[in-house]
């Protein structure tokens, strides 16, 4: 194990100087931030992106034509063109920005949903989905009167894949499942989830805000039909996220919102909608968050992605073995296939109590049901304490959050 | 006997805290105060008596002994409960008037309102809430049962 956690993978002290807010202290102590599968943190060049935007070249995109307003609309679709070649879809024009995966995913739901769900579908969720992606489902379904299916999980937290197929009918329309879970980071099998639902004709929406940053999305080799993301959570700003489609589902579908910049000609009496993917990007969109985006996939690629999960798999290994040690500890989610999210609970022990004595010690992790109270309601509890790393956190850091765990345990018994 | 006013007990609050320097200490405290509130009985912990809260539960129930409300409270956070124990040092056993009234400055002054009573994650906004409904339902009942 000691080869392991002392192998450098690449140097820690320089990746941590690119984050401005890991210099900072919290209650008087080194911030140790372990709240990462709920936002990461900004690196200076995407800090500086948004900087550079604002001071340089801000203006509204696609109708201006003078220079700044130019180099505006290039640097918004020199962004999606770095989207596409990230997670490898076949053209620019798949990539719809969004606010973020929770609008990517109602997207979906309002315009291919409402268009192609009718009274008695089904549409197959999983029961480790988070809310973002059960409600807006929930929603069609009451309105069309279709089922939503669940795909249970075992007690791991892994989907039990044998359960999905016998849920697949021919009543089922489309499959909307996470690619990594929030709370337990059990990594799903979406691969054969999308070839199983395509059997069938079935579309596949991923929602993959835990899993772009920690490992290689190819949405081609995926094969899923939709795929969404945030940006906040790969060290872009918040307030933007990528809907992936394949253009010919998006050509079909009508427009999820309505104004200006989605249209090709408007008339009192008709008017006509633009290409994709002007088609969902109706109004002014978020132009600093694109190009900040773009920022963060240049310096994801910079550090290596493989570099990046292979560092963030040592960090959980480590971690998982030190909490094991501490008596009373039950981890939540222990999937063989396993990204880096640590959710745990103390026997005897309120989770929100953990988190704030924590705090004390400059320790940042979440608690509670994050988002996904049904798995919550499964497992039986109430909710957990879940830290979840970055490619910027150390071993030094999982040491000094055990012992801070320990002295917390030990007061609050 | 004199019985303190609930700003005088305020003050005592604040003072106690003065002696902790730094957030821990602060909490090894209110945990201590959480682990000593005791006799909640089993049977009141239901549903309607439960006070929401997203991250903790809140179960608080109330009497009404020669005309000032008794407050008992129970919690599953043994950070909450501590910081129910404050609540009840301060308000139970208080008239209803004394109960609306009361200002509740020490949260502010000892730092929790900061840290604690701002966030929808622990209840606690919600409990002040429900022991001053409590109060104002009372001070309306005597009202009306005086006309008659």
């Amino acid at each position: 194990m000691e080869a392991v956690i002392t192998k450098k993978i690449f140097d820690s002290d320089k990746v941590r100087k690119d984050f401005p807010i890991l210099q900072r202290a919290a209650g008087g102590k080194p911030l140790v931030y372990f709240d990462n599968a709920a936002t990461s943190q900004k690196p200076n060049s995407v800090i500086n992106a948004i900087g550079n935007y604002y001071k340089n070249y801000n203006a509204n995109i696609h109708r201006g034509l003078y220079s700044i307003s130019i180099e505006a609309s290039e640097a918004y679709d020199k962004a999606r063109e770095k989207v596409r070649e990230y997670i490898n879809a076949r053209e620019a024009r798949e990539i719809i920005f969004t606010r973020g995966t929770t609008e990517a995913v109602n997207l979906v739901a309002y315009s291919y949903g409402r268009q192609n769900i009718k009274e008695d579908d089904e549409i197959i969720i999983s029961a480790m989905e988070h809310h973002a992606n059960i409600v807006p489902w929930q929603v069609l379904c009451e309105e069309k009167k279709a089922k939503l299916k669940i795909i249970p999980v075992n007690d791991k937290g892994e989907l039990l894949i044998n359960d999905y197929k016998k849920l697949i009918s021919p009543r089922t329309k489309l499959v909307a499942v996470c690619h990594i879970s929030n709370s337990l980071g059990t990594i799903n099998p979406v691969k054969e989830i999308v070839s199983l639902a395509h059997e069938k004709n079935i579309p596949v929406l991923i929602d993959g805000a835990q899993a772009v940053h920690h490992t290689k999305v190819d949405v081609r080799s995926l094969n899923a039909d939709f795929y969404a993301f945030s940006g906040h959570k790969m060290y872009a700003p918040m307030g933007i996220g990528v809907l992936y489609g394949k253009a010919k589902l998006l050509e079909t579908m009508p427009p999820y919102q309505t104004g200006g910049d989605m249209i090709s000609s408007v008339s009192f009496e008709k008017t006509l909608y633009n290409e994709i993917p002007m088609k969902f990007e109706a109004g002014t969109p978020n132009v600093e968050g694109a190009i900040g985006l773009g920022a963060a996939i240049d310096y994801i690629n910079s550090i290596g992605l493989e570099n990046i999960s292979e560092h963030e798999s040592a960090l959980l290994n480590y971690a998982t073995d030190e909490i094991s040690k501490i008596e009373g500890i039950r981890i939540i989610g222990t999937a063989e296939n396993k990204a880096s999210v640590l959710s745990f609970v103390v026997e005897g022990l309120n989770a929100l109590d953990i988190g704030i004595m924590l705090d004390t010690s400059g320790v940042a992790v979440r608690t509670g049901q994050h988002c996904t109270e049904p798995l919550m309601d499964w497992f039986g509890i109430p909710g957990t304490a879940r830290a979840s790393f970055a490619f910027y956190n150390t071993i030094e850091e999982v040491d000094f959050f055990i012992d801070a765990l320990k002295n917390a345990v030990r007061i609050l018994k | 006997m004199e019985t303190k006013t609930i700003e005088e007990i305020e003050d005592e609050i604040t003072e106690e805290f003065g002696f902790f320097s730094d957030w821990q200490d602060k909490y090894e405290y209110i945990i201590e105060l959480g682990k000593k509130l005791k006799g909640f009985p089993e049977d009141k912990r239901t549903d309607d008596n439960k006070v929401k809260g997203c991250q903790s539960s809140v179960w608080l129930t109330t009497g009404i002994e020669n005309g000032l409300i008794i407050f008992k409270s129970d919690s599953d956070s043994v950070i909450v409960k501590g910081l129910i124990a404050l609540l009840i040092r301060v308000l139970s056993g208080r008239s209803p008037e004394e109960i609306i009234n009361a200002k509740l400055e020490f949260i502010d002054k000892i730092g929790l309102k900061q840290h604690l009573a701002g966030t929808r994650t622990n209840g606690l906004a919600a409990m002040i809430k429900q022991m001053k409904m409590y109060a104002m339902a009372y001070k309306a009942k005597e009202q009306l049962e005086h006309k008659i």
